[in-house]
């Protein structure tokens, strides 16, 4: 389990993380909602290390780290292991083949023979649909494709929790639906999924929990439900900004 | 005047092919692996000792693209001599022209060289360097599989100037001694007066080399590019 207790970052004035303190159960999807610059993405990025917090606490399984502290790359090393990042922007390695892409990181980190790998890196893409997409560049992948890869590539790390930061704001609502379908199933076999989101109706179907973030404060951390039926005025607020209505 | 052109064009070719290339790819191939270790040294962000490195790294760069390259060769071959290190070199630092040569001119194109490797290294966008981090790798392994073979693809074509550059220069090596090819063409033009037909002449050879050199540039920069293409197989043409 991932848990976090009173992470606070802040650049300058602005406090972008306030004592953010929760859990993320195990085999669960946790949505992370909130306006744009709540904070989602920075708290989101501070669960693998690419943020550092200047306070607070990260508990990965049985890793702990005391962001007061200095860490070592070796710890820092070992806590990327336990989870994966989906960027927004897809960042697939784009001088590698889609093949080369998933198997980069089991090859060269996990040390994996390269022919278990591959063997590996192909169901997956069998997995997200792109079979037949092994040997080309990711210049040549439309967005919905790249993204998929990048799950794929993700997969291929056996993280025990996928973060993935704003997967789908890239794309046209059309190749959002392909990568929503894949996340879907990802999220139907288990997988300990951590997403930040604006699309709502997703967060709805496929959320476990909820979390709210406004001005790097936690407004709401708890069941699916009970956030969209919330009577607090500010959620609501929040709800009625992200549906469309003439 | 085509039996004075057919007597000399072999002996530049030769002293071209023997000395005037093999100097400039020796020099080149020690320039860039000095480049990128300068450059490496630069965009570090580690502290301590790195500071100094970096500073270092900073002074060599700054000493070799601000002192013209002739002095340079002059001060490495003429002047070391009388550099007397009471231990190391009690006699003064003698090298024969070609290593005097090779050196300068390495770390000559060295500095220039750094700094395109620099620029290019901090041109790979910054979610590169995230995606291998998130993947588990550490620095070293992110910039030997991600970053640097990016970095090289955008620095080709101003390392090949570099390179074209550094093949002209090595004429400058005739002062110190050395018989490269602009050498070869005074000793021939000392001989049968024809100073102009010799000077072209050994003009249109550097010329020629440089054309062949550019032609391996445009032919590389497709095969590096290739990735980029959005159509499969496709590359520029």
């Amino acid at each position: 389990m991932i848990s976090v207790e009173n992470l606070t970052k802040s650049f300058g004035d602005n406090v972008v993380l306030d004592h953010i303190s929760t859990a993320f159960p195990a085999e669960e999807t946790t949505v992370i909602l909130g306006p744009s610059g709540s904070g989602k993405s920075t708290f989101l990025r501070s669960l693998n290390l690419l943020e550092r917090p200047e306070s607070g606490v990260l508990h990965l399984e049985d890793l702990t780290i005391d962001y007061a502290q200095p860490i070592s790359s070796k710890t820092t090393l070992a806590a990327r292991q336990v989870t994966e990042m989906v960027f927004q922007s897809f960042n697939l390695f784009p001088h590698l083949t889609v093949l080369k892409n998933i198997i980069e990181g089991p090859v060269h980190v996990l040390k994996t023979p390269k022919a278990d790998a591959e063997k590996e890196a192909r169901e997956l893409l069998q997995q997200v649909g792109l079979a037949d997409k092994a040997d080309s560049y990711p210049a040549q992948l439309s967005g919905g494709q790249a993204q998929r890869v990048a799950i794929a590539r993700s997969l291929a790390m056996h993280p025990r929790y996928i973060l993935l930061d704003e997967p789908t704001s890239a794309l046209d609502p059309e190749l959002e639906l392909e990568v929503l379908k894949v996340l879907l199933k990802i999220h139907d076999e288990n997988q300990s999924m951590i997403i930040v989101t604006h699309n709502m109706s997703f967060a709805k179907q496929v959320a476990n929990k909820i979390l709210f973030l406004e001005h790097g404060k936690m407004r709401y951390d708890g069941p699916t439900a009970g956030f969209f039926n919330s009577d607090d005025a500010r959620i609501q607020a929040f709800l009625a900004s992200m549906t469309f209505t003439l | 005047m085509w039996k004075i052109i057919t007597e000399a064009l072999p002996q530049l070719i030769v002293a071209g092919l023997k000395y005037t290339i093999p100097i400039a790819v020796i020099s080149f191939i020690i320039g860039l692996a000095l480049a990128l270790v300068v450059a490496l040294t630069r965009i570090s962000t580690k502290r301590g000792a790195f500071n100094i490195l970096r500073w270092i790294a900073g002074f060599y760069v700054w000493l070799f693209r601000s002192t013209p390259l002739l002095v340079q060769l002059f001060i490495v071959y003429f002047g070391l001599p009388y550099l007397i290190i009471p231990g190391l070199a009690p006699t003064g630092i003698k090298l024969d022209p070609y290593t005097a040569g090779i050196i300068t001119f390495s770390l000559n194109t060295g500095a220039y060289c750094a700094e395109t490797v620099r620029a290019a290294l901090l041109s790979v966008p910054e979610g590169q360097w995230e995606a291998a981090y998130a993947i588990g790798m550490n620095r070293s392994l992110v910039l030997r599989r991600i970053i640097i073979p990016q970095a090289l693809r955008t620095a080709l074509p101003p390392l090949s100037n570099s390179f074209i550059g550094l093949v002209k220069d090595t004429s400058l090596a005739a002062s110190i001694t050395i018989v490269e090819m602009f050498e070869v063409s005074q000793q021939i033009a000392a001989a049968n007066y024809q100073p102009l037909l010799m000077y072209s002449l050994v003009a249109l050879i550097y010329a020629v080399f440089c054309t062949v050199l550019s032609w391996l540039q445009k032919w590389l920069e497709n095969k590096s590019s290739a990735y980029l293409q959005t159509t499969q197989g496709g590359a520029h043409s």
